[in-house]
């Protein structure tokens, strides 16, 4: 499938402050702004529009209104890319971001790579040769953060249906291509029509995924936050809470690699992927051990932590170790079991820790609605951030599931029209390929190799 | 010592089907040439199977052909069947096939090359290389004998410390019990060529007058021969063709390979070398496809003054014994009599990696080489690999620009690029689904593809040349006219499509939009055609695939423009990867030890990632203004 060089990112970071800006660059950048966007001035094209000016209107999909933007028009060679650049400013909104650059993409751009805009300012002579160590550097920290993100944040079940599907596309194509390899071993006539309906349930198999992409169940996404505490301190009760308190919508997550259970909070329009650890008991020294490093472990990747203290007992050594662990993290402390007659009070806790600190019990439900309000205040502030590189993840993901379609759909008219069944495969392949890129599979040898393993072939 | 010391330009080692596209190529420009064999009855045996051509094959001949090579030439001289593969199928993937006269195809070949001006013939061993400050200067006999050369070529092909192996017997000698190479792979290592060794195998041989073809399905040729050539004219060579047979193995047959493995060299651990998957020993197929009750055998004539036949699909390495047993069981073949044994062989190769793409060996200047030496298979791609590097070589000695075809050139580019960048621990074997961009390398336009390519070089004469010009001209102007002939959606339109089952217009259009349909087609809409001239069945052909597959071949252009892109950086041979920062340690190891020419070629080496290949592009970027840059 052919691949425009126009490409499309979300330039700012994803929290819900603020505004946001989606930036395109590119020879079709100009092209697929005037697709999505609606003047308010009658058949304003920006297009034709003088470079290095500000328009303003409405980003529409169709009919369909979906943010009021300003549309800076920079046109090459003075932009930072040296391309055609648009930058969409728009409100802000995780959701109103995302939107705008699935339309852009939709439109026949695609998602930038790891650190491409600052790679094609260098490459267009855009940056100095001096810095060319630090692009270096920038685009493999993305690509690793974007390699591990694609990986981890992956779904089991989501991959594996992807690992599926395509090794029965590869099979249908190894069998194609042996037997136009070998025509006098393997007989093929008429074999468009037998495919067809394999094509089609891949097809549908897809659309599937793809219907459920932007319900997270494709990737994780949402600030991934920890609850931390020793055992019986009220962590499950915590999630519990979170999850059935708000209305939120819950997906659960089978087949996550991680050996502790996830769960996806959605409240005040913040998704929390929240990581509950309840899994993990100290009853000997051993274990304790483990505990602590698992503990360790999960802070380091979380955005956020939520450490509970049982304020009914002594602190103990446990306790003074996950804050220690903490103490550079975004994180607050809940002093549970308020209700019960309390052995620690904020004071005591104030000395060892700068965390902002509240007196809760889940249990009785005291307090929780504060915390709330403290994790919204720092995420509207901007102090906890998505990691945007999970929704470019994502935007990738499924505009490769997207193209693979789009491949099965070619194949399908192909089919239609009486097409050899020697065009049938250049399609399968594309979408075999789009799919690959999902898993981080090259497509490499898998097609002779499968050919070789399956069908006996030679003289 | 005094012995023998001459002088030549080119030295070629090697007269298999290599060896002689090199030599002639060579020679033909102009070069003092002297090609070298253990047996000059050897001179473009096939020691295999008998035909030229066949899936994707077929391609690499046509593609010979228009680069100014022999091959098609010489087949369609001693041809004695042929067959257009696939014809039901896409234009891409047709691919012709012609049984040989395996006799007249070596006598053929003997003649053209005993009477080529400045081409040598010599019966000798060469069994060391001549190597100077990293430049060739030439080659030495097992007699001593000593030829001082610009380029030498080698296409060894399974010669180099062959051993022919059946059962507990191991010959030391090449295929048909000739003379095996037993030197040269010494000299070669302490040149620090990496080798490698690989096997392949060959069935057995047998008497026609034993054979019971009425228990035989009949294999016709096709009526209308096409010839692999593009300077034969098809009227020339429509003739009586003999006819091929198959029939099939069975139960019993598989038994008795199943309780006979234990013999079998290959599972007793005598043979070391490598094979290829895809054409296996009939003990293979039946133990790794054991769910199949049955495999095909073809019966082939191995020329028209013979009874020997081949058994096509069974070629083994078992006993003499075993052998007897399984052949006898399959239909037809009860009472066979065999006339040479089927048999494995085993030979040192190179890791082709050791080469550009232009086939010269990266680390030494002036040697070139081509064939089952570079680790492929097949008589047709050892003939492409030898063109080429006799191309280079004489290029080389010339002072010329090398060739190198890519991709998305031809087949012959494909071929040697996965040789050159691929990891591969078997021959190599040609297939369609090797070449992304075979929607446009098809053998019906090989000339088109690359006859300009070979007149440049000096192969492809004038006349023939201005033929693809002149070519050329009619398709464009053809299609030209067909798009600005405007039909209207009248009665006489309506009642013509309903005829051919094609949908009604609702609208004007062209006849090139017409005969895009797959029910139509350029002779089909003729009656709407008043002003039409004859042109030729070739350009017909052309003006329907270009128009046809309109849709596919654009999206492949497009594909190859950006394929072109990375092709285009071009990357120096003295660039040191370790030093580069940001590669990572495995991307380091691999572009060090390949050596990649361009960015292109880089990105399809295994353990070089995306991430890796834009640090390559910074990198260039960064070193092209640089005086000491290693930049375009």
């Amino acid at each position: 499938m052919y691949k425009t060089e126009t490409i499309a990112a979300i330039s700012t970071s994803m929290n819900n402050s603020g505004i946001g800006i989606v930036r395109i660059s590119g020879e079709d950048a100009l092209c697929i702004a005037d697709k999505i966007f609606k003047s308010n001035k009658e058949n304003k094209k920006l297009a034709d529009a003088k470079s290095h000016t500000i328009h303003y209107g409405n980003i529409v999909d169709g009919e369909e209104t979906i943010d009021e933007v300003l549309m800076m028009v920079m046109k090459a060679p003075n932009t930072y890319t040296r391309e055609d650049v648009v930058e969409i400013d728009c409100h802000g909104g995780i959701l109103i971001m995302k939107k705008i650059l699935e339309l852009i993409i939709k439109n026949g751009a695609r998602c930038a790579e790891p650190g491409e805009f600052t790679k094609r300012a260098f490459l267009n002579g855009r940056i100095d040769l001096s810095q060319a160590e630090a692009v270096i550097n920038l685009i493999n920290a993305k690509s690793d953060m974007a390699l591990d993100l694609s990986v981890n944040q992956l779904k089991g079940a989501v991959s594996e249906k992807i690992k599926n599907i395509r090794k029965d596309l590869l099979h249908e194509i190894a069998y194609i291509e042996a037997a136009l390899d070998d025509p006098e071993h393997y007989e093929m006539e008429n074999y468009g029509a037998e495919v067809k309906p394999k094509i089609e349930d891949i097809e549908c198999k897809l659309q599937k995924l793809l219907d459920t992409a932007d319900d997270g169940r494709i990737i994780t996404e949402g600030i991934n936050t920890v609850i931390l505490g020793k055992p019986n301190v009220g962590k499950s009760s915590l999630l519990n809470r979170l999850m059935g308190e708000e209305r939120a919508i819950v997906t659960d997550i089978a087949g996550t690699t991680r050996d502790s259970l996830e769960e996806n909070v959605k409240i005040q329009g913040m998704s929390l992927n929240i990581i509950d650890t309840a899994g993990i008991r100290n009853t000997d020294d051993v274990v304790e051990k483990i505990g602590v490093e698992k503990a360790k472990s999960l802070a380091a990747k979380a955005d956020l932590v939520l450490m509970l203290i049982d304020s009914s007992t002594e602190l103990e050594e446990n306790d003074r170790e996950i804050i220690d662990i903490i103490k550079d993290k975004k994180a607050v402390i809940l002093l549970n079991k308020s209700d019960l007659s309390p052995v620690i009070s904020r004071s005591d806790i104030e000395k060892i820790t700068d965390k902002d600190i509240f007196e809760i019990s889940v249990k009785e439900d005291i307090g929780i609605d504060k915390v709330i309000e403290c994790i919204e205040n720092m995420f509207y502030k901007g102090d906890i951030n998505y990691n945007s590189e999970v929704y470019i993840t994502n935007e990738r993901h499924k505009s490769a599931i997207r193209e693979a379609v789009e491949s099965l759909k070619c194949v399908e008219t192909s089919i239609e029209n009486g097409m050899p069944e020697d065009f049938l495969t250049i399609d399968m392949m594309s979408a075999y390929e789009s799919l690959g890129l999902i898993i981080g599979e090259n497509v490499g040898d898998d097609l002779v190799n499968e050919i070789f393993s399956k069908f006996c072939m030679g003289k | 010592m005094a012995n023998l010391k001459e002088n030549y330009d080119v030295l070629v080692v090697g007269v298999g089907h290599a060896g002689c596209e090199a030599a002639l190529a060579c020679a033909r420009l102009g070069l003092e040439t002297i090609i070298f064999t253990v047996s000059v009855e050897s001179i473009a045996m096939m020691p295999c199977n008998p035909n030229i051509g066949g899936s994707s094959k077929g391609h690499l001949v046509k593609e010979i052909d228009a680069l100014g090579g022999e091959m098609g030439k010489n087949i369609d001289k001693t041809f004695i069947q042929s067959k257009m593969l696939n014809k039901s199928k896409g234009p891409a993937v047709h691919s012709l096939r012609a049984q040989a006269d395996k006799q007249e195809y070596s006598r053929e070949m003997r003649r053209t090359l005993e009477n080529t001006d400045h081409l040598t013939i010599r019966q000798a061993e060469i069994s060391e290389l001549i190597v100077e400050g990293g430049e060739i200067k030439g080659a030495k006999t097992f007699s001593g004998a000593e030829y001082y050369v610009k380029a030498v070529v080698l296409c060894t092909g399974t010669y180099l410390k062959a051993r022919c192996i059946y059962g507990d017997v191991s010959n030391a000698t090449g295929p048909n019990g000739l003379q095996a190479a037993n030197h040269l792979t010494d000299s070669l290592k302490s040149l620090g060529i990496e080798m490698y060794r690989f096997k392949t195998g060959t069935p057995a041989r047998v008497d026609k007058r034993s054979i019971d073809f009425s228990k035989m399905e009949e294999q016709f040729g096709d009526e209308r021969i096409v010839p692999f050539s593009f300077s034969t004219n098809p009227d020339d060579i429509q003739k009586e063709q003999i006819s091929c047979w198959l029939t099939y193995t069975n139960e019993e047959t598989h038994k008795i390979i199943k309780d006979n493995l234990d013999r079998s060299p290959l599972y007793s651990g005598m043979i070391e070398g490598t094979g290829p998957r895809y054409c296996p020993s009939i003990e293979d197929k039946v133990v790794k496809f054991a769910d199949k009750n049955r495999h095909q055998v073809f019966i082939e004539p191995e020329g028209n003054y013979t009874n020997e036949m081949y058994l096509g699909g069974m070629s083994s390495s078992l006993p003499e014994d075993v052998q007897y047993a399984m052949y006898r069981t399959v239909p037809g073949l009860e009472n066979v009599k065999i006339v040479r044994n089927a048999y494995a062989i085993e030979y040192d190769c190179i890791n082709p990696r050791q080469l550009k793409p232009t086939l010269e060996f990266k680390a030494i200047k002036g040697l070139f080489s081509g064939g089952q030496f570079n680790g492929s298979s097949g008589y047709e791609e050892a003939a492409a690999q030898g063109l080429i590097a006799g191309i280079n070589a004489a290029l080389e000695v010339l002072g010329r620009e090398q060739i190198t075809l890519d991709r998305s050139q031809a087949y012959i580019g494909v071929l040697i690029d996965d040789l050159v960048t691929k990891e591969s621990h078997e021959p190599y074997r040609m297939m369609t689904s090797r070449a992304e961009y075979r929607l446009l390398l098809r053998q019906d336009n090989a000339d088109l593809r690359l006859s300009g390519i070979g007149h440049e070089v000096g192969l492809v004469s004038d006349e023939m040349y201005n033929r693809v010009i002149e070519k050329e001209r009619l398709i464009k102007e053809e299609i030209e006219r067909l798009e600005n002939i405007k039909v209207g959606a009248n009665k006489k339109m309506s009642e013509f499509l309903e005829k051919h089952g094609s949908t009604p217009l609702k609208t004007g259009s062209s006849l090139a939009e017409l005969i895009k349909r797959p029910e139509l087609s350029y002779e089909v809409v003729a009656e709407f055609d008043e002003n039409r001239k004859p042109i030729p069945e070739d350009v017909i052909e052309q003006i329907n695939i270009n128009l046809k597959y309109d849709g596919y071949i654009k999206r492949q252009l497009r594909q190859v423009e950006q394929f072109k892109k990375m092709e285009k950086k071009k990357l120096s041979d003295n660039i040191d990867y370790s030093r580069i920062n940001g590669l990572r340690n495995e991307a380091k190891q691999k572009l060090n030890m390949y050596k990649p020419v361009s960015i292109g070629q880089a990105s399809r080496i295994s353990g070089v990632s995306p991430a890796d290949i834009s640090v390559l592009l910074i990198h260039l970027e960064q070193t092209k203004n640089k005086p000491e840059g290693n930049g375009e």
